[in-house]
């Protein structure tokens, strides 16, 4: 047990150095520059990050691990075409002299198991005007909708299915 | 080929202050916090990708367009967060988003 312990905090050392250097090519192939001043503001950065991702909890598990997949081009596509549709919408409802706005508040509950999945979700749904994600709790996200459409088009769970099919294996 | 590139850029950059303007115009208009944050999420999705857009191509092939194109990245990632962060803020602090004409001036209302 100790020695499984052991081996995972230093498993977590060496992501915490690993993050540490990816930060600090990054910030030089940014920034290009050499000087004391800016290389001195680098070092605080790529600390300062590895710092807050440590409390995080970003070391301590392995759920947050990142995986391309190809259905994530797909979805993006998708998702895009969502946005301008619904950004368009909103912004007929703003122009519209009577406001015709039906705010309501609806659950729903993710398919996806996974948190990064739902949290993809939430992003989403926060990321289209007229749908803002305002709480999730045991896999329910709490959504508030500026039109009633906004909520039954959401309901219709054509974005929860989705989600969940990109961890499709 | 110059003149074109320029034309889409100033359409996408013109259409992009479009957004913009709607965005503020909505969080004007909205009755409450929640559906203020709707009108505004206007300016974060549409009006901040069609004037990034738009810069790109006025950078041309470079590592400013790349750079740009990072920018434009992290705050399509950061934004929702973000809003996220706000609403729940406001949910935790007994704002209740039900209330459909609800003034934000009358929160006992």
């Amino acid at each position: 047990m100790a020695q499984t312990v052991t081996e995972s905090r230093w498993r977590a050392r060496f992501s915490q150095l690993l993050l540490f250097l990816m930060l600090a090519i990054a910030w030089i192939f940014w920034s290009g520059v050499f000087k004391p001043i800016p290389l001195g503001l680098g070092v605080f950065s790529c600390v300062l990050t590895v710092y807050l991702a440590r409390r995080m909890g970003y070391f301590d598990n392995q759920f947050f691990t990142l995986r391309f997949r190809p259905q994530l081009i797909g979805y993006l596509a998708w998702l895009t075409r969502e946005v301008v549709l619904s950004s368009l919408d909103v912004a007929r409802i703003v122009l519209d002299p009577r406001l015709p706005i039906s705010p309501r508040v609806v659950e729903l509950e993710a398919t996806a198991q996974h948190p990064v999945d739902q949290v993809i979700l939430g992003n989403s749904i926060t990321l289209t005007p007229g749908t803002l994600t305002l709480d999730v709790h045991n896999g329910i996200l709490k959504v508030h909708c500026l039109t009633e459409e906004g909520a039954q088009a959401l309901m219709s769970g054509e974005m929860n299915r989705r989600v969940a099919a990109l961890r499709g294996d | 080929m110059g003149v074109l590139l320029d034309a889409i850029s100033w359409l996408l950059l013109s259409l992009g202050g479009v957004f913009v303007f709607i965005g503020g115009l909505g969080a004007l208009r909205m009755p409450n916090l929640y559906t203020r944050m709707h009108a505004a999420s206007l300016t974060d999705t549409m009006g901040a990708v069609l004037i990034i857009v738009g810069i790109m191509l006025q950078a041309g092939a470079s590592l400013a367009a790349i750079k740009l194109f990072a920018i434009l990245l992290f705050l399509l990632l950061t934004s929702p967060t973000a809003s996220n962060a706000l609403a729940s803020a406001a949910l935790l602090a007994g704002m209740r988003p039900g209330e459909a004409r609800t003034e934000d001036e009358e929160p006992g209302k």
